[in-house]
């Protein structure tokens, strides 16, 4: 297939510094987490030959919009998506092979809870295509997993991870900390057991209760004891950068960390404002289609989605064009969760030249601005929403 | 025109609660004065808080046709005077317009600090003084005891006092008749020239100002044209009239008559409660005396929460000022809090009640900065200067020294309280003047600074005493002491709104208290947060607002963007409401709270 036409009236579009990906979105889990707030459902059936065609009518259905573009990433993200069939994962993958042309190195990621079941499929997983794993191991002892409401075991979870690295080229694992009742001696002991497994990706999170949860719900009613005050989180964060960094294992985002080169080509398309389609329930994406920026959303429940998808041939439930200062907050937004920061230049022109108050964040130290890139700094990172309330929210 | 001996004007003298305007209900339907179905609770407090609170502001008036047992009909003048402390000005002047009064005492509380207060205006009006015993079907009621008080405290024989329930109808036919037999008729020359004083005034939306007068001396008849003494403006009388308490056209009124008249005269501020009324020809050299100028006593600034709102308090405080004209205001800039009023008041609770008329009728959110007295500023070079705003003290070094305004506080209470009390008031710089006992109630009598009594000392007293103590005050002169202005510093920065005038003695701890506060209120920054208390350049007080250490969005992928676009919206919707002060963002909630003064 031919690559993008160069367009002529103007030279490269602003998402093309980032690129392109696809993310699919499967909504199951076999468990709802107490603490996730992300979009999952629990289903007694599933019909998996009704997914797979409203799939491939989403995947078509961009491909006519887009039409042939470079195709860097594709990401399998849930829900528990390694309790997809592995038929469905490879049909996906085959129809958007078949329309875009894709990077030599391009990269296809699954989310996968480390039980048992998901294990035995990890094979098929790779023959359908997939390139890369996302291990949701979140503890390495068993009372934490339980409070987190994990239905494996730590012992599990180190076995689904050595199947993984035995089958997959690429292996991260996610980890959650400032968990209730974790003590700095705790986190530092855990954590260097992760280290030991010399991964060359981890995703390490504070535990956060987002509204909505079973865990906002318990500490309303004066539950969930035990979690750390804003100086305790912060020991613990400062903690995590020391022993990643001596372990070769910097943070090139907020709460991800990677040898140099494995960082996580998908991710970063979100980060830099790449373009990347949303397919699925309650899946978003960003298109730029003839020079506009549109954020598109689709329907948040299964059932709805499906019905959407076959009655009236799209799951989307909304497309908003982005105003320029949108695209330009987002960009800002997103970007500088990047230790690498962001291109002024791209700044400059996304917001039109709007200038940022910087003065007081570089004298305190925040930030930094050398070679056009505007970077957070160490001291910055823990508290990267009061700089961008600083930065967005100036001072009338 | 009705003759001067079948005329009895009398006034209520109660505390808060003990039936002063349910007795004015019955007397009012007793004598058929209102028909049955226009009756409605508190006849005569016609604001919702007055209603609310019980308590009456604006004088009022009935005028009530009572058929005596003697086989006369006498006409009956009730004016319902403003029942506290700060209007006193307003209640001697009311109680000069009535020859007699009824003093209602619950018969189960007993006599509280505030029917002192009003009973002694009504003693020093030379009224003749009836005592009422409300509540008297109450099982918690002790006629004696309280007779016993009434002797014992006011010092008024309380043999004839009736007994009555004024909820239940029990004994009003008796008051009614004691009225007619005890209180003295109004005198007056029918023939000299016109002499009326001018007992209250109000603006009606439809009439303009209504006057409320008491004639003394000679007849004024609609179409007159008479001369405000004080002011000297003259008028013609469009309209006169006697209260029903609704309005009924009168053709004359003559000694001993009280009514109102309109005539067309702008704004309250035109008229002075005490003032003479006489023609404008032939009239009367000789104004009444007694006569005084109202005086705002407690300033504060009122700001608007949001600032957009400003056009409407100013439109508010301007509706407001029609009505009242011993409330006074001008514009205030503050860098804490924008643009805003400086108002003087006659006291705390008209201060409370201006702001919740504002907060309520015109439905505007007020910022309300600590209320200061007025403070007599002698400098070194001989001139006295009036300070009504902390922010506008003078360089010390041309100050010799500063007097603040003092008062006689009254305090009734019973006596499981008294060392909280009296504890309260010395902390408050007060000097004990008498301590007596009435049963097991005391009667402690204090000069105190009333900036003292400002900030919080009401609060605090109800507190400690349960809400068993009563209070009352009056102003009783000025005193030199040691004060000092007290600045609040945060970030090193001067925060306007937040300074004080407070004694020297006392400025540590309330200092103190105000950094603290201030710790608790001002949300983490990136750097660290000095907040002071300082007199000139010396720091009393001090905390410290450690650096914020994290905020950050742990997850934030391709599906998180709107959700944390929203937060940043609701961010930029809260910074709205934010002040700054130098690199300082502080909520505006915090001046609220800091500035409470009930915590």
């Amino acid at each position: 297939m031919p690559l993008p036409a160069p367009d002529d009236t103007a030279t490269t579009e602003d998402w093309q510094a980032a690129g392109f990906g696809i993310y699919v979105h499967w909504p199951y889990c076999a468990a709802k987490c107490p603490y996730c707030d992300f979009n999952s459902h629990v289903a007694a059936t599933i019909d998996h030959a009704r997914w797979i065609s409203s799939y491939l009518v989403e995947v078509e259905r961009y491909f006519q919009e887009t039409g042939p573009r470079l195709l860097r990433s594709v990401f399998f993200g849930g829900g528990t998506p390694s309790l997809m069939d592995p038929a469905t994962v490879a049909e996906v993958i085959a129809a958007i092979r078949a329309r875009w042309p894709v990077a030599n190195d391009l990269e296809i990621t699954l989310e996968a809870n480390p039980g048992s079941v998901e294990a035995g499929r990890f094979r098929a997983f790779r023959e359908a295509g997939v390139t890369r794993v996302s291990l949701g191991l979140q503890a390495l002892n068993d009372p934490d997993l339980r409070r987190l409401g994990r239905i494996h075991s730590a012992a599990e979870g180190l076995a689904a991870l050595e199947v993984a690295r035995a089958t997959f080229d690429r292996v991260s694992f996610d980890l959650i900390y400032a968990r209730q009742d974790q003590t700095p001696d705790d986190w530092r002991a855990e954590l260097r057991d992760a280290l030991a497994l010399q991964p060359d990706h981890l995703s390490l999170y504070q535990l956060t209760v987002e509204p909505g949860t079973a865990f906002a719900d318990r500490l309303a009613r004066g539950g969930l004891r035990g979690l750390p005050d804003e100086d305790r989180a912060a020991d613990l964060w400062d903690m995590t950068q020391e022993l990643t960094a001596t372990a070769g294992l910097p943070p090139y985002e907020t709460s991800n960390h990677a040898r140099a080169g494995a960082e996580s080509i998908h991710n970063r398309i979100y980060w830099q404002s790449g373009d990347w389609l949303g397919i699925g329930p309650g899946a978003h994406g960003r298109l730029t289609l003839q020079g506009t920026r549109l954020a598109t959303a689709a329907f948040r429940a299964p059932a709805a989605w499906l019905d959407a998808v076959e009655r009236r041939g799209t799951g989307e439930s909304g497309r908003d064009a982005l105003t320029e200062d949108e695209r330009a907050e987002e960009f800002l937004m997103m970007g500088l969760r990047l230790t690498e920061g962001i291109d002024m230049a791209r700044w400059t022109r996304l917001s039109g030249d709007r200038p940022l108050p910087l003065a007081s964040l570089r004298d305190d130290g925040m930030m930094t601005l050398s070679d056009d890139r505007l970077r957070v700094t160490a001291t910055g990172r823990p508290v990267l929403n009061a700089i961008l309330r600083a930065l967005l929210t100036p001072s009338r | 025109m009705t003759d001067p001996a079948r005329i009895r004007n009398f006034s209520i003298v109660a505390h808060i609660d003990h039936g002063k305007s349910t007795l004015a209900d019955r007397l009012i339907q007793l004598t058929g004065t209102v028909a049955e179905r226009d009756m409605k609770e508190q006849m005569l407090d016609s604001m919702d808080i007055e209603r609310e609170r019980g308590i009456t502001i604006k004088a009022n008036t009935v005028r009530i046709e009572y058929p005596a047992k003697d086989g006369h009909t006498y006409t009956l003048n009730l004016i319902d005077t403003p029942g506290h402390v700060d209007f006193a000005y307003e209640v001697s002047r009311s109680m000069r317009a009535v020859e007699g009064s009824l003093l209602v005492v619950d018969a189960s509380q007993g006599v509280e600090a505030q029917t002192l207060a009003n009973v002694y205006q009504a003693i020093d009006a030379g009224h003749e003084i009836v005592p009422v015993l409300n509540k008297i079907d109450l099982p918690a009621a002790e006629p004696d005891r309280v007779k016993a008080q009434i002797e014992d405290v006011i010092g008024l024989d309380a043999s004839d006092a009736i007994p009555i329930s004024a909820k239940s109808g029990l004994g009003i036919p008796d008051v009614l008749e004691a009225i007619v037999t005890r209180l003295p008729a109004p005198k007056g020359d029918r023939t000299a020239p016109l002499t009326a004083m001018l007992v209250d005034s109000w603006y009606d939306a439809y009439l303009g100002v209504v006057v409320m007068i008491r004639v003394m001396d000679g007849v004024v008849r609609k179409g007159d044209r008479i001369r405000m003494m004080q002011t000297g403006a003259i008028y013609g009388i469009d309209r006169l009239a006697v209260l029903k308490p609704a309005m009924q056209d009168i053709g004359e009124l003559g000694p001993g008559e009280i009514g109102v008249f309109t005539a067309s005269i702008k704004q309250v501020r035109d008229t002075r409660v005490g003032d003479t009324i006489t023609h404008e020809k032939g009239g009367t050299d000789t104004p009444l005396p007694g006569f005084k100028p109202s005086v705002p006593v407690v300033f504060c600034g009122l700001f608007p929460v949001d600032a957009a709102e400003f056009e409407d308090l100013r439109d508010a405080i301007e509706k407001l000022a029609l009505n009242d004209a011993s409330f006074t205001s001008e514009m205030e800039t503050s860098a804490a809090l924008g643009f805003g009023f400086r108002c003087g008041f006659l006291g705390l609770l008209h201060l409370e009640v201006v702001r919740e008329r504002l907060e309520r009728e015109f439905d505007i959110d007020l910022i309300t900065t600590a209320p200061s007295v007025v403070y007599h500023i002698h400098m070194r070079d001989g001139t006295v200067r009036e300070l009504h705003n902390p922010a506008d003290m003078p360089d010390l070094t041309y100050v010799d020294h500063i007097e603040e305004p003092r008062i006689q506080a009254t305090i009734l209470v019973p006596d499981e309280y008294l060392g909280d009390v009296l504890k309260l008031c010395q902390d408050r710089r007060g000097i004990q003047e008498q301590l007596t006992y009435a049963g097991n109630r005391a009667m402690v009598v204090y000069d105190l600074p009333l900036n003292e009594v400002v900030f919080d000392f009401y609060d605090r007293l109800k507190s400690v005493t349960k809400g068993y103590a009563s209070f009352d005050y009056h102003l009783t002169g000025y005193r030199e002491d040691h004060l000092v202005k007290m600045q609040v510093l945060v970030n090193e920065e001067p925060v306007d709104a937040l300074s004080m005038m407070v004694h020297r003695d006392r400025a540590e701890s309330r200092g103190r208290v105000m950094c603290e506060k201030l710790k608790d209120l001002i949300p983490r920054h990136m750097f660290k947060i000095p907040i002071q208390a300082a007199i000139g350049g010396r720091v009393i007080a001090r905390e410290t607002i450690s650096a914020m250490r994290k905020d950050v969005t742990a997850k934030c992928y391709g599906g998180d963007i709107t959700r944390k676009k929203k937060l940043l919206e609701k961010q930029k919707a809260g910074k709205k409401k934010m002040r700054q002060f130098g690199k300082v963002e502080i909520p505006q909630e915090a001046f609220i709270n800091a500035l409470k003064m009930d915590s």
